[in-house]
């Protein structure tokens, strides 16, 4: 997907170069004004939070912020209700990074090698999570859980989370086996190496790009979920997206902006990872 | 009878590599969904639940104010994502880089962050409100309404749209209107005729993506909008957490998720395709294609 798409769009770099000069295929001005106003509107949000957390300790809100201190993070170090849920957070997205990237490459690799059209119902089915409402599944999954005694555990969260962030790793790593040659495998078991060898020393090599990158997805999608974690949490077992809805709903706790600002610059650094880890290699 | 039936040969050992995913999904997905669907007919079977949702009077009225706010977002999306898809596809490699970065933004801004982001942007007296003042525009309330949740939907849903639709775009060639156009047909005709008819498959995609998200938000219109204008996922969520009533949960989740199973297949048959959304997760850092 990502090679191919690669390459249109390297293939329709060169013709408008040339027609440049036509001044008839010219990019209309309303054009990149428009394109400027989306633009902002895609990254408003997000600029607006990271100040946020540099505000006073007030009880209403206000942008651009009329002070400027740090106690709002000295709050969040400091308040276990926060930091303690910010490790819970973490262990959660790590636990069901974890399970959803082993199951999920498990099942991209099967589903490549399978013949017919069993396999592609399969897909679809492991995609259903995408497309179904969140509220719905967390409903379900709430009512169900209770008869299981899973609600508010971290194996509970770490289940549920990782069948979220499954279809992720899915996708990226089907994409990634997209370009895998599978004559290796054969010249690989023609030298005489089990397939489980086969798989360790020449396919996960191959397709480890596809693999990263869907963990790191299933663990931003587990670290930022909220709807799932609120019918889920217990008194003892809080993530931070519902202590951070809590504190808005609840109780008014400016340490939220505090929490938002980190929140966007723990997920930013993650999902950047990948495009450092390349922009080394080709370096 | 199977096993009479098909040659001899060993046994594809690949089944076996589904069973974890497909089990996972099952506990998490699959049982609970079925679970809380056999829940709605209620014991003994019946369908009251599902006629009490088309006569209570709150349930339709809540249905068809969520359908009409994802309809809006989806073709928001679709006027302001058009010509974005279509910018990047136009412009030079270092820009089109820098529009993609700043498409992905909302994917990687935290769901909570973002919507204490509006709460601060969209309330009384904040800035959104007071642009609209510079421009003389009093009377436009965003905080606690169906326009408030609209406008912070819409700007999450954007990349949704974009995405597909800059996949299809950067696969039309341009010299196509140029042909047209050189045979005497006006630039927006050209466009009509041929650019459009192109573009079709990623704008079937971008929709379907767009509106089948958009019918389960929850979060934002929580924070955002007023239990006046609630919206469905906010009534199933009620019915499940505040009334106890887990079979009205189910019946309304239930009917919701069907509603939106057969306007996805309908989708599909008119070649957008959920699937699309592989897009947005194969979607590669800008850099590197300049």
């Amino acid at each position: 997907m990502a090679a191919t798409l690669g390459e249109t769009r390297t293939a329709q770099a060169a013709p408008p170069k040339k027609l440049k000069i036509k001044p008839v295929d010219a990019i209309p001005l309303w054009l990149r004004t428009l394109a400027a106003i989306v633009g902002v509107y895609f990254i408003l949000p997000t600029f607006i939070v990271i100040p946020m957390g540099f505000g006073g300790a007030t009880t209403t809100f206000k942008f651009p912020p009329e002070e400027f201190s740090v106690k709002l993070f000295e709050n969040f170090f400091t308040n276990p209700a926060w930091i303690g849920s910010l490790g819970k957070s973490a262990l959660v997205g790590v636990l069901a990074a974890l399970v959803a990237s082993t199951f999920g490459t498990a099942a991209a690799v099967g589903l490549h090698f399978l013949p017919g059209r069993l396999p592609t119902l399969v897909r679809t089915l492991l995609m259903i999570p995408l497309v179904t409402p969140s509220i719905i599944l967390a409903v379900s999954i709430y009512v169900s859980f209770l008869q299981w005694h899973l609600t508010g555990s971290l194996p509970g969260y770490v289940v549920a989370h990782a069948a979220i962030g499954l279809p992720y790793v899915l996708v990226s790593v089907t994409a990634a086996l997209s370009s895998f040659d599978s004559t290796l495998l054969r010249a690989s078991a023609s030298l005489g190496a089990s397939p489980w060898r086969s798989f360790v020393t020449v396919t996960a090599p191959l397709i480890s790009k596809g693999i990263g990158t869907g963990a790191l997805f299933a663990f931003v999608t587990s670290f930022d979920e909220v709807v799932i974690a609120l019918y889920l949490r217990s008194p003892m077992f809080q993530t931070l997206p519902v202590q951070m809805y809590n504190s808005v709903t609840v109780e008014i706790d400016s340490t939220i902006a505090a929490s938002s600002s980190l929140m966007v610059i723990i997920v930013s650094l993650i999902l950047f990872i990948p495009q450092f880890a390349r922009a080394k290699k080709t370096s | 009878m199977t096993q009479l039936s098909l040659p001899r040969r060993a046994p594809n050992l690949s089944w076996l590599l589904l069973v974890p995913a497909v089990a996972l999904m099952a506990g998490v997905v699959y049982v609970p969904l079925i679970q809380s669907a056999v829940r709605s007919f209620g014991d003994p079977p019946s369908l009251q639940e599902y006629a009490d949702l088309f006569s209570d009077g709150i349930t339709m009225t809540v249905f068809w104010r969520t359908l009409g706010s994802a309809v809006v977002v989806t073709l928001v999306t679709l006027v302001l994502g058009y010509p974005y898809a279509y910018m990047m596809t136009r412009a030079s490699a270092r820009v089109r880089g820098l529009l993609m970065t700043v498409v992905l933004v909302p994917f990687w801004t935290s769901a909570m962050a973002r919507n204490f982001a509006w709460l601060i942007l969209l309330e009384r007296n904040g800035p959104v409100d007071r642009i609209f003042q510079f421009f003389g525009i009093h009377d436009v309330v965003f905080y606690q309404t169906t326009t408030g949740v609209t406008i912070a939907m819409t700007q999450v849903m954007l990349p949704f749209m974009v995405l597909p639709l800059y996949s299809a775009l950067a696969g039309i060639d341009r010299k196509l209107l140029l042909a047209a156009q050189g045979l005497g047909s006006t630039p927006v005709k050209a466009f009509w005729k041929v650019f459009w008819p192109l573009s079709k498959v990623g704008v079937m995609s971008g929709l379907v993506l767009v509106f089948t998200l958009s019918m389960g938000f929850y979060i934002t219109p929580a924070l955002l909008g007023s239990p006046q204008n609630s919206m469905i996922a906010q009534l199933i969520s009620q019915r499940a957490t505040q009334l106890l009533d887990f079979a009205a949960a189910g019946a309304l989740g239930t009917f919701v998720l069907i509603v939106t199973l057969v306007l996805v297949g309908m989708a599909n048959s008119q070649g957008g395709s959920i699937s699309a959304i592989s897009v947005v997760v194969n979607t590669d850092s800008p850099k590197g294609n300049g």
